[in-house]
């Protein structure tokens, strides 16, 4: 990490009225000093901001202001110059051609952060919070990240953890020292409500994480329904343009179209499917297949019925698929007259129309209310949120049902301890306190570390 | 006069490096202060122990001398923790102070290559930072190649009673007054370390009619692979529960700074593991009562041992203390409790083979390395003398990994994070102890032993027939189904098993937790050894959870496997946090695997590492 990099550090779309164009390493301050006009910048204190042009030779380019950071309190604990130029492209993109020009490395997407973690200033879980930051879709997804950044996420881990050590001591204490009858002997009984507590807690961890997994990359939902009930219909106006083609001669749409819509600060992203039902068409079949597939995969299905028409036996055969706790049904067409049977379903109904837009708003609420997404935006937002952080928390949820399982079959509790202890260091992985070789390899590969 | 290999100091590490030094073959010395006190068991009256019984299962299978001795030596043998799971049971014997001694110092005299002789070593012969011999207090050089340093805990021993302090080591004996001073000035690092012995008790003076009898077990147990037990299960002795009460606490707490450790007298640091009563007191003040067993020292003299009531108080006190005890309220105190200050080195200057860092062919073993236990001792002895042995046979040395066994964990444990304290062997420092067992401790080791040449051939021979019958037993099982017949449908019935299916074998059967082979026995023939029964069941009655372990011993050798080339420079690594540097220098591990186990370096400093490494070296140079 000798070199000294350069990027500029605001969007690539340079639409704000400043932009800054950061460097970082041990040359930044020599760099920079070769560009700006202000004499007294190279030996200037840390922390402080200086007045100048930029100048290539002698040409001006911009008037900036210069913020100066001498290693190591900085974000790379590195030497780290920032330069405040005018908004737009073009300026910020020839600052930046002259420090590299001038001996600077165009630096790599995260290689700020990498430098972060790598000179220690932040840990794993930070870093890869980091690059979750700068993937981050949303407003939620970024508070996620935030919290990840500031360690929330850590101390709720840790205190798991103790909760597993003192479980673990406990159990020591009474196989190093088997005579001493005063101790708390451990038996099957009285490590069961401790277990279950763990249990318990990490549940709720995994399934809010789950939910995190849904804020950051938006719940993807499958509208089904057999042909011509107006499946498109509701998509488009669900997002409001056209993009799925609406006919009324059924089977048209083959393609799976999505569209996406931001609703309460989470991404819904539709899916729409061809009509779902046994058809000779091959080409058809090719939709139905496909559709029946991308609903299984959907995090929840929306099942579109006619209320202009009878109830068909396909409609009963697809309410009879659907996972209740996973789907909706969308009446559509109540601007017609009623038509449709009695039926009994536990899945929610909402009822409403395309043509007037009703039940529109109310589905969309729907939506978010199957998750408990509906008071997100207050909400602290403590989650796990990267598939790795996920699997290890599953992989330590496993492992406690498992030893609770065992416990039951009176399985000693020295096996019982080598479980514990899995899940003790399946959480430590999570908050970088366990050395997990592949968690290095991973996050280098996102900060694309390398020769 | 020459020898090849020196030890100096006859206690349980000493004796051990000693026999098995001359065993391979090797002309050695061993010197003692006193050659009665070869042997001697200074503190309690036992071998063995949590831990500390796997460990001399696993000398037995190693050829060490403590398991064979202690099995001719004892007077009470049970298996604790037997409901705890199987890594975790081990054996103690309440072994006779006069018995073990004894048999010990006859086995010594009838090993080959060996000469006892008693003197105290003052200094080392060194030449060129390889030592060349001994020199003892009437100046006499007694040259060698190689020197085993066991000193326990005569090196500047103080004996703290209350506020008196006397230079002396354990009963009484002339202490080592230069050699630590010397090794000073050799550039090894000396610390000062601290450990106690309680009361003995004279027995006429005791009434054990109010004290919880405490037995041996109902069945044979040995420590050895090839002896057959040598005692009657119904002429063990028993040993006795009794508590401390709220008189004894307040004679305790109204005297605390009249101890030796809380006056200020003592500067070592003592194991956490082994308190003094005065530290049990003031560290867990909640306690209504403390536990204590009164144990027999010997059958030929009539002092008990009074098992957790190590103290420094003074005599008077000590009294006072003694007498607030049910039981004893007449006790005649035989010798009273002391504290004992010795001078120990710095563990982080050996290598993994025992050998010292600084001096070539040193070797050091047991509490000087900053042990405390018999056992450990003992299992140091072993290594250091198999090991400079091997050096001088110019052949690599016999480092056992942690998965090995327990002998492996407590030397890495030493060499990799040293020890602030008297370092106690516990199951919970040994993260793969299911593999580690008392009972497959010969499985693990006689191969090494073999091929290192510590063990007889018949020693080998008794474990290549173990082996054999393991794996007859287990194609046994595998094979032989039980017959669903009325009389076992009974029989299951009766024992409120589930009645199994007929296609089910033996094999299967015992993979259930409910089922057991004494179950089992009831039913079908089951045709061999206890030893090989309880080995099978527990291979698969728990093979789901062995092989968890063998997958984390896998991820270890992997990373033991990611060496770290000797010639690192450790300035050069960025970013590493500035303890980590110190310590990886200090230590200079020989793997990732072992920096990992280093304190102060945490998992951030290994992806550091581990990211230089690679960037550095490349991938296949840390093959």
């Amino acid at each position: 990490m000798d070199s000294t990099i350069a990027a500029i550090s605001t969007s690539s779309l340079g639409v704000g009225a400043i932009n800054i164009v950061r460097v970082s390493g041990p040359e930044a301050i020599i760099i920079v000093d070769k560009i700006f006009s202000n004499k007294k910048f190279i030996t200037a204190p840390s922390h402080t901001i200086h007045y100048g042009f930029i100048k290539d030779g002698e040409k001006i380019i911009d008037e900036v202001l210069v913020m100066l950071m001498r290693a190591p309190k900085t974000y790379t604990k590195e030497d780290v110059v920032e330069i405040n130029c005018h908004g737009g492209n073009i300026t910020a993109n020839k600052i930046l051609e002259l420090l590299l020009i001038n001996g600077a490395k165009l630096a790599e997407p995260g290689e700020f952060t990498k430098r972060a973690f790598l000179n220690g200033r932040i840990n794993l879980l930070e870093a890869e919070s980091v690059s979750d930051l700068l993937e981050a879709k949303n407003e939620n997804a970024r508070k996620m990240a935030l919290n990840g950044l500031s360690g929330k996420t850590t101390s709720l881990i840790q205190s798991l953890r103790e909760k597993m050590v003192q479980l673990l001591a406990n159990i020591e204490v009474n196989i190093d020292y088997p005579e001493y009858i005063d101790e708390l002997i451990i038996t099957k009984e009285n490590i069961e409500p401790t277990l279950t507590e763990i249990k318990n807690e990490l549940q709720k961890i995994v399934s809010e994480s789950e939910n995190g997994k849904l804020i950051k990359n938006g719940i993807n939902i499958a509208i089904i329904g057999r042909p011509n009930v107006g499946k498109s219909s509701l998509l488009n106006t669900l997002l409001e343009e056209d993009k799925a083609i609406v006919t009324d001669i059924s089977g048209t749409t083959r393609d799976i179209v999505e569209g996406t819509i931001t609703y309460h600060g989470i991404n819904l992203n539709f899916i729409d499917t061809a009509g779902i039902r046994e058809t000779k068409d091959l080409v058809e079949q090719i939709g139905v297949k496909k559709s029946k597939e991308v609903a299984n995969k959907a995090d929840i299905s929306i099942l579109v019925l006619n209320n202009n028409e009878n109830l068909t036996e396909e409609d009963k055969n697809l309410m009879k698929e659907l996972p209740k706790e996973k789907s909706l049904i969308f009446i559509n067409k109540t601007d017609l007259e009623t038509k449709i049977t009695e039926f009994k379903t536990s899945i929610k109904i909402i009822y409403g129309s395309t043509v007037n837009k009703k039940g529109i708003e109310e589905l969309k609420q729907e939506i978010l209310n199957i998750f408990s997404l509906n008071d997100m935006s207050y909400k602290d937002l403590t989650f796990l949120f990267n598939t790795r952080q996920i699997t290890l928390a599953k992989q330590a949820l496993k492992n406690i049902e498992h030893v609770i399982e065992e416990n039951k079959k009176d399985i000693p509790v020295d096996m019982l301890a080598i479980e514990i202890k899995e899940a003790w260091e399946n959480l430590g992985k999570i908050i970088g306190e366990s050395y997990e070789e592949e968690l290095v390899d991973n996050i280098f590969k996102r900060f694309c570390l390398g020769k | 006069m020459k020898y090849e290999i020196i030890v100096v100091g006859g206690g349980h590490a000493g004796i051990e490096a000693a026999h098995i030094a001359a065993f391979k073959g090797h002309k050695t010395l061993l010197i003692t202060m006193n050659k009665k006190n070869i042997g001697d068991m200074p503190c309690n009256p036992s071998i063995g122990g949590t831990a500390k019984g796997i460990i001399v299962r696993e000398i037995d299978a190693l050829g060490g001398l403590m398991g064979r001795i202690a099995d001719i030596s004892h007077f009470q043998i049970k298996m604790l923790n037997n409901s705890k799971g199987p890594a975790v049971r081990s054996l103690r014997a309440q072994a006779d102070k006069v018995t073990y001694p004894k048999n010990m110092q006859e086995a010594l005299e009838k090993t080959n290559n060996l000469d006892i002789l008693e003197a105290t070593v003052e200094d080392l012969i060194i030449e060129k930072d390889k030592v060349k011999g001994v020199i003892t207090a009437d100046q006499n050089k007694i040259f060698c190649d190689a020197v085993i340093l066991t000193t326990g805990t005569y090196l500047k021993a103080n004996v703290l009673i209350g506020s008196e302090n006397t230079p002396s080591g354990p009963h009484g004996e002339p202490r080592s007054n230069y050699l630590s001073d010397n090794l000073k000035k050799y550039g090894f690092n000396i610390q000062r370390l601290k450990t106690g012995t309680p009361q003995r008790i004279k027995a006429s003076s005791i009434d054990f009619s109010k004290m919880q009898p405490e037995y041996g077990d109902n069945r044979y147990w040995t420590f050895s692979f090839d002896n057959p037990p040598a005692y009657k299960i119904n002429e063990q002795q028993r040993c006795y529960l009794i508590y401390t009460n709220q008189n004894t606490h307040k004679v305790i707490l109204d005297n605390l700074n009249k101890s030796a450790m809380y006056g200020g007298y003592v500067t070592g640091i003592g194991p956490r593991y082994c308190p003094s009563i005065e530290d049990k007191l003031v560290r867990f003040k909640d306690k209504e009562r403390h536990q204590l067993f009164l144990e027999p020292e010997s059958l030929y003299y009539d002092e008990w041992y009074l098992q957790g009531f190590s103290t420094s108080m003074p005599r008077d006190i000590q009294e006072k203390m003694v007498h607030s005890l049910s039981g004893l309220e007449n006790a005649i105190i035989t010798k009273y409790a002391y504290a004992i200050e010795y001078d120990a080195i710095d563990p982080l200057q050996i290598k993994p083979s025992l050998e010292s860092k600084i001096i070539e062919n040193l070797f050091t073993a047991g509490q000087i390395n900053g042990t405390s236990g018999y056992e450990e001792a003992a299992g140091q002895g072993l290594i250091a003398g198999i090991n400079a042995a091997l050096k001088l046979e110019n052949k690599d040395p016999l480092i056992l990994k942690r998965n090995d066994a327990y002998i492996g964990v407590l030397i890495d444990d030493l060499v990799t994070k040293g020890t602030a304290e008297p370092y106690r062997m516990l199951t919970s420092r040994a993260e793969f102890r299911l593999i580690l067992r008392h009972d497959n401790a010969d499985l693990r080791l006689r191969e090494y032993a073999n091929k290192v040449g510590s063990i007889t051939k018949e020693q080998y021979q008794n474990y290549l027939n173990r082996l054999n019958a393991i794996k007859k037993g287990e194609e046994y099982l595998k094979e032989t189904k039980l017959k669903i017949t009325e009389d076992n449908k009974k029989i299951c019935v009766e024992n409120q098993k589930e009645i199994p299916a007929s296609t089910e074998t033996l094999y299967d059967l015992i993979k259930r937790p409910e089922i057991t082979l004494t179950f089992l026995e009831k039913m079908v023939n089951i045709p061999f050894s206890e030893e090989i029964k309880e080995e099978l069941e527990i291979m698969i009655k728990y093979d789901g959870y062995i092989k968890k372990i063998y997958k984390e011993v896998a991820k270890m050798q992997k990373l033991e496997e990611k060496m770290i080339p000797k010639d690192i420079d450790y300035q050069k690594v960025k970013n590493l946090a500035s303890e980590a540097r110190q310590k990886l220098e200090k230590i200079r591990p020989i793997s990732l695997g072992q920096a990992t186990r280093i304190s102060g370096v945490n998992p951030a400093d290994i992806s550091i590492l581990s990211v230089y490494l690679k960037k550095e070296y490349g991938k296949d140079e840390q093959k």
